[in-house]
């Protein structure tokens, strides 16, 4: 499946990755059979409901995900044109942080509570670029002032319970961008956060992005944040991408009938009393042992038999924007 | 739509303080005021929603209110009954009328019940329905929420999110309540099943003449779902009107700000939107501010916010502000 055009000068081209996880229950298909490409400076936003392989992938293309029971079936992540996913450990070791950066959902939980936040921003910094304990603790300073923290050179000592949610966040973004990557990954970064905080989390990050350059590649689940963020967005939905394109053709054209109906049960602005919101039928599938067809069928509003017998492949409806849907003609006509 | 006239709760001047406490004699050194002097109305028949961000008391108001927690101060009138004051089988009478749905769908139901003992627990304690009839209400109201009455020997590690939030609502409609506290009912949920439940609470609502106090951080649902909203920081409700003049024009900066924080699901709106972003963090409701409690992060601060709490007063009719700088006959908008 090469849909996407093969031109050179990507700064990352996910091909087919599929990662499955081997539990007692079953496999579960987390990723299935993903392609996309990133281009430099670019600011991507995967977005789907939990459970739609979104973070997975993220993990995947920084080859962090616990083997076993997880297990990267196939596929290829190629950054600068290297397929990370033959790289060796150690190989990997400079790329993760250095190349390509993370930050993760929950602030709390991804910092070492026993440990002060300058020394953790500094591990990373030392490690890729060898420079002095002196020299680290000045750049850690900069790193966290630039990231809006008050008093930078004091509250490096601090511990991460003493830095609120947000300013854990901004610390972990402080981390990720200490040795200034190509791309930075933020998995629902500001899920955790209140809409204020978040708010200026979001400021920051488009404000480093002019910055620095780096590409993002923006995990969420909220619809708005994509919209407001990032300029071209992948839909995924159990674990495969079922519509890409550039944001605003998305929204003002979805074509997949998960994307419409996704965008059909928010609250709209122009509501009137007495209107009742689209909800999707249904729940989320359960990824253990799926079989070939559409993986939307069951909780589809457009099923026809084929639906049921093949997995849709993605394909071009319009310029740069893909659906995975057999009945993508109905489902525009009807819009 | 109701009419206003009908006001089946009243809280006035609530307080609730928890005491912080250190020391080997556990002696009280502080006070974490939770809830400060708040007072609301809920009319009958309408959805009041309760908006603010972590931290500002909007859930222990929900609690004060169905007596989980003991109000240190102020007046709760359910249909004229003040039940700060309620004790013993006066209270236990009066909760059969005000119940709850929680937040959290996996830690709300006990794991070892089935579903039929979840259900019929309540009615059990209150003896309304006698023995023989249990099961038949117990299906009746599994219907009523959108559940099949076969699955009622099912524990709730078989239901998904969304199915579970479903039992805990029926659990709280068993009991037949006049008021349903709703504290973020939706928000562990995915997009897809929010609207779900949200369509499923308008739909109870209609069918049944429920009055919610649904207690939200996600404002978009909470202008879809309320008829009033109060907007609450710190431990105050900053403002509190009905929702389009809220989201139409907001006079308090903090709901401005708030407002302009969300995220809108279309890029053509987002590419135009001017944020205004407020600065720093939520001060600890242990030592909140003199003055107002927003003059840490108000964008619109003035020298009196730093020494007088501004009244909560009503600068139009229905329309609630606590803010210095607005006043009764012009709205100031910046």
């Amino acid at each position: 499946m090469s849909i996407i055009k093969e031109k050179p000068g990507h700064l990352l081209e996910v091909k087919n990755l599929t990662t499955r996880f081997y539990t007692d229950e079953g496999v579960v298909h987390a990723v299935s059979d993903l392609s996309y490409v990133l281009d430099e400076g670019e600011t991507l936003g995967v977005v789907g409901e939990s459970g739609c392989g979104k973070s997975v992938h993220a993990l995947s293309i920084m080859r962090l995900i616990q083997i076993p029971p997880g297990k990267i079936e196939s596929g290829e992540v190629l950054y600068q044109g290297k397929d990370l996913l033959k790289f060796s450990e150690a190989e990997m070791r400079n790329v993760r942080g250095a190349q390509i950066a993370m930050i993760f959902q929950d602030p709390m939980t991804s910092l070492n509570p026993v440990l002060t936040v300058g020394f953790q921003i500094a591990e990373a910094i030392k490690e890729h670029q060898g420079i002095s304990d002196k020299a680290a603790r000045t750049r850690v300073a900069e790193l966290l002032s630039l990231v809006g923290i008050p008093e930078a050179t004091q509250r490096l000592d601090d511990y991460p319970h003493q830095f609120s949610g947000g300013m854990r966040q901004r610390a972990m973004i402080a981390m990720a961008l200490s040795c200034t990557p190509q791309i930075l990954i933020a998995d629902e970064p500001t899920t955790a956060l209140d809409v204020t905080i978040q708010a200026q989390i979001i400021e920051l990050v488009k404000r480093l992005q002019d910055q620095f350059g780096m590409a993002i590649i923006w995990v969420t689940h909220d619809l708005g944040i994509v919209a407001g963020l990032t300029r071209r967005v992948n839909v995924m939905y159990a674990g495969s991408l079922i519509e890409t394109g550039p944001v605003k053709q998305i929204y003002s054209n979805p074509s997949h009938p998960y994307t419409v109906g996704l965008l059909a049960s928010l609250p709209s602005l122009n509501r009137k009393p007495g209107d009742k919101l689209f909800s999707i039928k249904g729940e989320p599938p359960n990824l253990i042992g799926m079989n070939n067809k559409c993986p939307f069928a069951p909780r589809c509003t457009y099923v026809s038999e084929r639906c049921l017998i093949e997995n849709p492949p993605l394909e071009l409806i319009e310029p740069n924007h893909f659906v995975a849907c057999w009945e993508k003609e109905k489902v525009r006509k009807l819009l | 739509m109701t009419d206003q006239g009908d006001v089946i709760l009243k809280v006035e001047k609530l307080k609730k303080y928890f005491p912080i406490r250190r020391g080997v004699f556990r002696r009280v050194v502080g006070q974490v005021k939770a809830v400060d002097d708040v007072s609301f109305q809920v009319y009958r028949g309408e959805t009041l929603g309760l908006v603010g961000e972590s931290g500002c008391g909007k859930t222990t108001i929900g609690r004060t209110i169905s007596r989980l927690y003991d109000a240190t101060e102020g007046r709760i009138l359910f249909n004229d009954t003040d039940l700060t004051q309620l004790k013993g089988p006066s209270l236990r009478l009066m909760r059969r009328n005000i119940q709850m749905v929680f937040q959290d769908p996996y830690a709300s139901l006990n794991p070892r019940m089935n579903i039929y003992q979840i259900i019929s627990e309540p009615l059990i304690i209150f003896n309304t329905v006698p023995r023989a009839n249990r099961k038949e209400r117990v299906a009746e109201l599994m219907q009523l929420v959108g559940l099949n009455p076969s699955v009622m020997g099912r524990f709730p590690h078989e239901f998904s999110g969304g199915q579970r939030q479903r039992i805990g609502l029926a659990r709280s409609l068993a009991l037949n309540p006049d008021l349903i506290v709703c504290d973020e009912p939706i928000s562990a949920l995915d997009v897809s099943i929010q609207a779900q439940v949200v369509n499923l609470l308008e739909e109870l609502q209609e069918k049944l003449n429920l009055t919610y106090i649904f207690i939200a951080h996600d404002l978009s649902m909470v202008r879809h779902i309320s008829k009033r909203v109060a907007v609450m920081y710190l431990g105050k409700i900053m403002e509190l009107t009905d929702n389009v003049s809220l989201y139409e024009c907001p006079l308090h900066p903090y709901t401005q700000a708030l407002l302009s924080a969300i995220p809108v699901p279309d890029p053509v709106i987002e590419e135009k939107r001017q944020r205004i972003i407020l600065e720093g963090d939520l001060p600890s409701p242990a030592h909140p501010p003199v003055g107002c409690n927003f003059n840490t992060r108000c964008h619109k601060v003035q020298d009196i916010c730093h020494k007088v709490d501004p009244e909560f007063k009503e600068v139009r009719p229905g329309h609630f502000v606590a803010c210095h700088l607005v006043n009764g006959n012009s709205s100031e908008e910046g």
